[in-house]
């Protein structure tokens, strides 16, 4: 066990865990905050997607020790101008199916729309493909990624 | 061997006469997750569950059955009885109580229903459940019925109160209009004088050209929850004190421990305990990491005396041999053997399917809190009433005693409906281990729900025919061989003169005219858990008759749309209907991009019609890479378009995705897959664009949440033979091509 302050959702929160425990089981059992999701635990589906500097990463492979000092930002918090574009076109294509993996591909959308803001068909691919769907939504996923650069850009 | 059951199959067969599973109606061919079950006389009895949500009428509420509560704030909340994992059911069913209601979609909302079989039992299943894709179909008149008795009686409140005839009040959008007096109220204002009146025996429904919201778009009630990471799944339910427990289980089907050390584990900090259940070895402790690593730590030796040792090819050799000769008659038409034995050419087709993993996003999980005198369950439960029971018996209790908390569920496909209630089962063990002293929640891992069996069985079709001088079909013979979903289970009733309907759907009711017709059927015993799987049977039986079929027509030099519907003729207009449509769509027979071809297939599964085409080109990898997919659907009246195309676009991917890529396999006993890493998935990249037209029709709603899938893997196999001439006849694709 050690002591492990992390920056997260704009405050600072002290911790006591195993150095290695993925931050994904901090997020989740320690913290609360059960927004993002555990889906397979090697960084192969993405369900797990936070933002770690801003950048979209698998918290289930990063241990929380990696990541002292960095700022995470996690669903429940993550704010701003893309977040909103990118949670209304979710909310008006009707992505979701099942929507367990979709926090994951919503904070991976808005890492992409936050770098471009007019992706391409193999922006998209490139940005989404790591975030798996077994509901396959990819479609709409598709979609209100573009809807939301139209919103941006509107 | 013996068919194997690892997990509790014998705890939910209980002994005696009243509390024996006993069948009350067979499912007909074709009817898939039709379960006639009659219920043990103690679930019948109304659950306390209902009693709390009677309650709620107490605190102002009107609650005139038991599905609508109307709070004094005019939220209508309509408690829903199937479970939502995707499929729509929160929308659909409480469009249908909206729309007699006439009330105004922003003030509905959905809850699930508690457990209790007698207020929410499935009417096509007699039991609480949902599957068979059958939850708007067994919801339509009763859903509507609840929101118009409940209009009648705001209405008959407002007369009263206003001294003016019932008849001269309108209401619409959630108003309560006098006209003539100019008043109107919102339903807020009458629910407690409504809740005092008696329940209308009767009541009229609408015309549906009256309809103002079924067929419409309205927005789904829990896509915003959905886009905010605020849904809750069993993954995020907690408790206080809760140990979340791991369980190791043994590394081939059927083995059981031997011994265990877990002198390790202990040492893992979190870790609260250690306890051989009937599952495997449950590791208990605070949180999944400490969990997790105290399994790592775990040194078991299983006896696998018991265990299902063959491989996944051994196994397919077997099956092959028996797809040699004719298994049990399924359908018999004219002399398909006589004619075959003298034509002068027989096509032969064999075809292997492999065993396929549901693997739903959320990794299945259920949290149980017991004590002495009930227990209360939080979990994605697909067939609450099996779920009540299961738990119940595990924990000596009465049925009623179990309340059932379902949640959303992070997928399913089939997987969360065990008729052995294996995922309650194993929490429940779990629980009672160690003596009820903390709740426990019991979660598998992505490696535990890919190696965790409960799979879509491996079959292998054979299939010959003849061609008669003018190119039409002589004969069609064909030969299942797969195992048997429902052997062994407490729904084994369904099976009629040795024949399990779910394996032989889909082959046995072709469209087509079929003048010397035989199907039959071999059920092999093997020690592998097997389910439905979104589908079921047509998983394979669309793949093996839409693509021999189409295989024949072009050896007959027929066109493939044209060809099915001339075999159709007149006697299957809704399986034309679907056919015609998707050929308008696609503009069949005109122009195709270099390097594409496209091929087609239609098939009828839950009553609902479907007809694909798929636009396929070879991949940079050698496989194929599919492109576009015009679908046309026939599912009677349509209740929500955007959540029907939903489904569409949902089912092509999941047909798609596991056609191409996926199969568990096993090595002498051990499934060789553990995760999505070799279990492969289908990506955004591999996703088609689809097209849905949804058929016009006045026909009683069916369902959508399967019958998109089994005619997507039969169309890509047909236009990659229009490609490259390969057939593919072992799935996934990968295996076979690129």
């Amino acid at each position: 066990m050690a002591k492990t302050t992390l920056k997260l959702n704009g405050s600072t929160r002290e911790v006591d865990v195993d150095p290695d425990m993925p931050l994904l089981w901090v997020l989740r059992d320690e913290l609360q905050l059960t927004g993002t999701k555990f889906g397979c635990g090697i960084a192969q589906c993405g369900a797990c997607t936070v933002h770690i500097d801003g950048v979209p990463q698998r918290s289930c492979v990063t241990p929380v020790s990696a990541v002292e000092g960095q700022e995470i930002t996690t669903i429940e918090a993550v704010t701003g101008k893309v977040a909103d574009a990118v949670k209304a076109a979710w909310i008006g294509l009707d992505v979701p199916q099942c929507g367990y993996c979709q926090s994951g591909q919503i904070m991976s959308a808005i890492g992409l729309l936050t770098e471009n803001g007019k992706p391409t068909d193999a922006d998209i691919d490139e940005a989404m493909t790591g975030n798996l769907c077994r509901c396959a939504t990819y479609q709409r996923i598709r979609l209100a990624i573009k809807d939301a650069a139209q919103r941006l850009a509107g | 061997m013996r068919f194997v059951f690892p997990e509790h199959t014998a705890e939910v067969t209980p002994a005696g006469p009243d509390r024996r599973f006993v069948l009350k109606s067979l499912a007909g061919a074709g009817a898939g997750l039709v379960l006639g079950l009659q219920l043990p006389s103690t679930a019948q009895a109304q659950s306390g569950a209902a009693a709390v949500i009677k309650g709620e009428g107490a605190a102002g509420t009107f609650a005139p059955n038991a599905f609508v509560r109307i709070a004094p704030d005019s939220t209508v909340t309509v408690l829903i009885k199937h479970i939502e994992f995707g499929q729509g059911p929160f929308t659909g069913l409480a469009t249908l109580v909206a729309e007699e209601l006439d009330a105004d979609w922003g003030q509905m909302r959905a809850e699930h229903a508690p457990a209790d079989t007698a207020l929410y039992k499935n009417t096509a299943f007699g039991l609480q459940g949902t599957g068979g894709s059958t939850a708007i179909a067994n919801s339509y008149e009763q859903m509507r019925k609840a929101g118009a008795a409940a209009r009648a009686m705001l209405v008959t409140a407002a007369a009263k109160e206003w001294g003016v005839p019932a008849g001269e009040i309108s209401v619409s959008k959630g108003v309560i209009v006098h006209a003539q007096s100019g008043r109107s109220a919102s339903f807020g204002a009458f629910a407690a004088a409504a809740a005092s009146l008696p329940v209308p025996a009767d009541v009229k429904l609408k015309d549906p050209a009256q309809f103002s919201l079924i067929g419409t778009d309205v927005p789904k009630l829990d896509s915003a929850a959905k886009s905010a990471g605020k849904a809750q799944f069993t993954m995020d339910a907690t408790r206080p004190g809760m140990l979340t427990c791991l369980i190791a289980r043994p590394d081939r089907f059927g083995g059981t421990v031997k011994s265990v050390d877990d002198a390790e584990a202990r040492k893992v900090p979190g870790v609260a305990d250690v306890r051989v259940i009937p599952q495997g070895v449950a590791v208990y402790a605070k949180g999944y990491f400490a969990a997790q690593k105290a399994r790592e730590a775990l040194k078991i030796e299983w006896d696998n005396s018991r265990a299902e040792t063959r491989s996944t090819d051994t196994i397919i050799a077997e099956y092959q041999k028996l797809a040699a000769s004719p298994g049990k008659p399924v359908t018999t038409t004219g002399d398909a053997p006589g004619v075959l034995a003298k034509a002068a050419k027989v096509i032969e087709a064999e075809y292997v399917f492999p065993y396929l993993a549901h693997a739903p996003m959320e990794p299945l999980d259920c949290l149980i809190e017991a004590r002495e005198d009930g227990a209360e369950v939080w979990a994605g439960s697909q067939l609450q009433t099996i779920d009540q029971t299961v738990v119940a018996q595990i924990l000596g209790l009465r049925p009623e005693e179990v309340r059932i908390n379902t949640l959303f569920a992070g997928g399913s496909f089939g997987r969360r409906a065990t008729p052995g209630g294996d995922m309650v089962a194993a929490a429940a063990e779990a629980v009672k281990a160690i003596g009820r002293k903390q709740p426990v929640k019991v979660v598998w891992s992505r490696e535990d729900d890919i190696r965790g069996g409960y799979y879509r069985p491996l079959n292998v079709h054979r299939l010959r025919a003849s061609l008669a001088a003018d190119g039409t079909i002589a004969a069609w013979e064909h030969t299942l061989v797969g195992q048997s979903l429902l052997e062994g289970t407490p729904l084994a009733g369904m099976i009629k003169d040795g024949i399990d309907p779910t394996t032989v759907e889909g082959a046995n009711d072709l469209p087509y005219a079929l003048a010397n017709m035989s199907v039959s059927v071999h059920t092999p015993q093997v020690g592998v858990p097997v389910l439905w799987w979104r589908s079921v049977g047509h998983t394979h039986t669309a793949y093996s008759t839409e693509t021999f079929l189409d295989e024949l027509l072009a050896l007959a030099g027929k066109d493939a749309v044209a060809g099915r519907l001339a075999l159709m003729g007149d006697k299957h207009p809704r399986h034309a209907g679907v056919l015609k449509a998707v050929a308008e769509m696609a503009d069949w027979g005109g122009p195709v991009p270099d390097g594409r071809a496209r091929g087609v297939a239609v098939h009828r599964s839950f009553n609902s019609y479907v007809a694909q085409i798929a636009e396929v080109s070879k991949g940079s990898d050698g496989a194929p890479r599919v492109h576009k997919v015009w679908c046309a659907v026939d599912c009677g009246v349509a209740v929500n378009p955007n959540v029907i195309a939903a489904q569409m676009e949902g089912g092509i991917g999941y047909g798609l995705g596991h056609a191409l890529y996926a199969a568990i396999t096993m090595k002498d006993g051990r499934v060789v897959e553990s995760n999505f890493d070799a279990y492969r998935s289908l990506r955004i990249n591999e996703m088609p664009e689809v097209a849905v037209r949804i058929v016009k029709s006045a026909e009683a709603p069916t369902g959508v949440g399967e019958p998109g899938t089994p005619p997507i893997a039969p169309a890509v196999a047909n236009a990659w033979a229009k490609l490259t001439g390969e057939r593919v006849r072992q799935l996934p694709f990968v295996k076979t091509v690129g």
